[in-house]
């Protein structure tokens, strides 16, 4: 039973498919002058189209990447570089709760000498508004707020983000980590005012270490790999033509069944969330539930250790997550909750149940048999030793 | 039965899941997360977790990682800073076993219906006649471990499997041979694990504040000042920084007026042990059991009676630092211990 799809979904077999030719007889190095290399080049560039096409941008928007982290990385450092390169400022905003390889790439500007600032969130789990607009300023030359939050699964207001900084500091590329939006959003328009958007193909039905960014017209960046000048120079290395051609194939199902898949896993999402209400005393959820996408079932219960209703749910036979998962697969506070103001204790047994594309009425009706048994084990257990 | 074994990642531990597993039982793996910080480097490091997750992988059993940095920071970390502060020697491994291994994990086992938990330590858990739970010394001398396990009464020992303590070391070696387990040829992790030897003074300075002090002789002659008593033990020789011609020794650390006394090794012997916070495994020993005293983890043994909280020991000993565990034995069964005041 696998409802931890925000963190990795099973590759659509569309994509599946797609690849395997560039992972057996198409195999030729894009970038050679024979006829092994245009094909690979053909496919590319015809990947790359697709891409451009599902998220709103040209052909030469699109950045291939080794997924969401490097196109996060070179999207903020990137601009960051090359705007204070050019003189234009030292200032960089984000929000507190953004995905870590937003905030580890600010943390890096942050030591080589740019101004960062990391805005709180809501309780609700949106970016605050009020204190960003007061982070920016004239010299501010990269703001990176994400679409849609990795945990609590809340839409984030960028379009009001995108008009203050247009007020407030001009001189601002906008980034958003696009990761968790494709699958429920119309990323087009979502992000349609950001001048760099991440994504990666794992969280809507391709593979994993294969991701892009966009790139729009007039954006300088530095790269952060350099070599043989691909991707127009802003990312060095042999084409992943089969993870691109993959990216793009599931990309074009996600966004051809995106409206009808978005309804039918907010609907099994709603019966999750209603059942667990009913079932479990005392069950809150994180995040303001009206600006969560559909496949987001982000839940605290009192008196319950995360870490260690995982492990009962995982013994049952049921995969899910909590807070994020460091190197060592221990289960770290959540920094997304912190940044939120959640207590501590609240965030300590909150778990995340996310559902997919491939989520089903069994996989509600197993959970929502699985999680309650497995609480009122915890509960028992500690009325015992107690 | 349903067993969980507490892989750190070592060979001992990984031959205990193994052996467990051969024997029959139904084995999950879980590695604990104890520190995080930059000096990680005994068991519990990353690339720990993940040979412990790679063998649990190779022997088909699930594996889970516990986070309990903060649980490991309030209950060994701070006590163990502290301890130093104050001129107090103490066991971290000793805390670890007694408040994260046996406490928080043993509890975590029984919530989760599991019934046995098991660790690779050298030491062995028998039952006395079907009821009393007994710790018995390793069968491999050289590598015995009951003396940190002194505190486990008959509320653990009856959840804990230690198969380990059956076999020597070197048949440890040869099952993860056989077995071709990727931690076969580990080499064993010496140091504690959240602060290398060399660095631990600068770690005790760096949460707690060093207070200078004399170093006097026996005779309260002043012959020096130290930058704090956090840099000394009872029975240290090395780095006094005082030149007396024969060997002088740590003999005395008192934290209240910060003084540090050092004396010949004559100096360091003792006929008895005050001890404090006993505990049993199972019920005090009579005032006429003839005790063995084990002192530190491996080393020489003394012997003595207890009365009360005194060990009054047949032979002299040399000085046991305070904050030290003092293992008390009945042949080679553990009757339990304290720690030395």
């Amino acid at each position: 039973m696998y409802l931890d799809h925000a963190a990795s979904t099973p590759v659509r077999p569309e994509a599946v498919a797609a690849m395997l030719p560039y992972l057996s007889e198409s195999f030729a190095n894009p970038s050679g002058a024979h006829r092994a290399a245009r094909a690979a080049k053909t496919a590319l560039e015809e990947a790359r189209e697709i891409v451009a096409e599902s998220l709103g941008a040209v052909p030469g928007e699109v950045v291939f990447t080794a997924g969401g982290t490097e196109a996060d990385n070179l999207g903020v450092e990137g601009a960051g570089r090359a705007a204070r390169n050019a003189g234009l400022g030292d200032g960089v905003v984000t929000c507190a709760f953004e995905h870590k390889a937003v905030l580890a790439a600010c943390d890096r500007l942050e030591h080589e000498g740019f101004r960062v600032y990391r805005v709180p969130a809501t309780r609700g789990g949106l970016v605050d508004l009020d204190a960003l607009a007061d982070a920016l300023d004239e010299a501010t030359v990269v703001v990176s707020v994400m679409l849609v939050n990795n945990e609590v699964g809340t839409v984030q207001p960028l379009d009001r983000v995108a008009e203050i900084v247009e007020q407030r500091a001009p001189r601002a590329v906008l980034h958003t980590d696009a990761v968790q939006a494709v699958p429920w959003l119309d990323t087009t328009a979502a992000a349609a005012r950001a001048r760099l958007v991440s994504v990666s193909a794992h969280k809507f039905g391709g593979p994993k270490g294969t991701g892009a960014l966009v790139v729009r017209g007039g954006v300088a960046l530095q790269p952060l790999l350099e070599g043989g000048g691909q991707e127009r120079g802003l990312r060095a290395g042999t084409v992943n033509v089969a993870g691109a051609v993959a990216m793009a194939a599931a990309l074009q199902v996600t966004t051809e069944r995106r409206s009808v898949e978005a309804a039918q896993v907010a609907r099994l999402r709603d019966r999750l969330l209603d059942g667990l209400n009913e079932s479990i005393a005392g069950l809150f959820e994180n995040g303001d539930h009206a600006h969560k996408v559909a496949g987001s079932c982000h839940v605290g219960i009192p008196g319950i250790e995360a870490e260690m209703l995982l492990v009962a749910l995982d013994q049952a036979g049921l995969c899910a997550a909590a807070g994020s998962s460091c190197s060592s697969g221990a289960t770290e506070p959540s920094h997304v909750l912190a940044a939120m103001g959640v207590p501590r204790a609240d965030a300590l047994s909150s778990i995340r149940l996310s559902l997919g594309f491939a989520s089903t009425d069994a996989d509600v009706d197993a959970a929502l048999e699985l999680v309650p048994t497995a609480v009122e084990k915890l509960r028992r257990s500690q009325v015992r030793t107690r | 039965m349903n067993v969980l074994v507490a892989m750190s990642g070592g060979v001992d531990s990984s031959v205990a899941a193994a052996l467990l597993l051969e024997a029959g039982h139904e084995v999950t793996g879980v590695t604990l997360r104890l520190w995080g910080g930059e000096t990680d480097s005994g068991c519990c490091s990353v690339g720990d977790v993940e040979d412990a997750r790679r063998v649990a992988a190779q022997l088909g059993v699930p594996h889970y990682v516990f986070n309990l940095s903060d649980q490991f920071e309030a209950a060994v970390v701070v006590p163990y800073a502290a301890a130093y502060a104050s001129g107090r020697t103490p066991n971290p491994c000793v805390e670890c076993n007694r408040s994260i291994k046996f406490g928080e994990l043993l509890a975590r086992a029984d919530t989760l219906g599991f019934d046995a938990l098991a660790t690779g330590h050298h030491a062995r858990v028998l039952r006395d006649h079907g009821s009393v739970m007994r710790l018995r010394r390793g069968v491999d001398a050289g590598k015995d471990q009951s003396y940190v396990l002194y505190m486990l009464g008959q509320r653990e020992l009856d959840r804990t499997l230690l198969p380990i303590g059956e076999i020597t070391k070197a048949e440890v070696r040869e099952h993860a041979a056989r077995l071709g387990l990727r931690t076969a040829t580990k080499t064993e992790s010496m140091d504690v694990c959240f602060v290398r030897r060399e660095d631990r003074r600068d770690f005790v300075d760096a949460r707690t504040s060093p207070r200078p002090g004399p170093m006097v002789d026996t005779s309260g002659r002043v012959l020096a000042e130290h930058a704090g008593v956090a840099g000394f033990t009872v029975g240290q020789r090395r780095g006094l920084g005082v030149a007396l011609g024969e060997p002088r020794y740590v003999v005395a650390v008192d934290s209240r007026t910060a003084t540090v006394t050092i004396g010949t090794r004559a100096d360091l012997a003792v006929d008895r042990i005050v001890v404090r916070d006993l505990c049993w495994v199972d019920g005090a020993p009579g005032r006429e059991t003839t005790l063995t005293v084990q002192t530190r983890a491996h080393g020489a043994t003394g012997v003595g009676l207890l009365d009360g909280c005194v060990v009054h020991l047949r032979e002299p000993m040399t000085r046991v630092a305070s904050g030290q565990v003092v293992a008390l034995y009945d042949d080679d069964l553990v009757v339990g211990g304290g720690i030395a005041a």
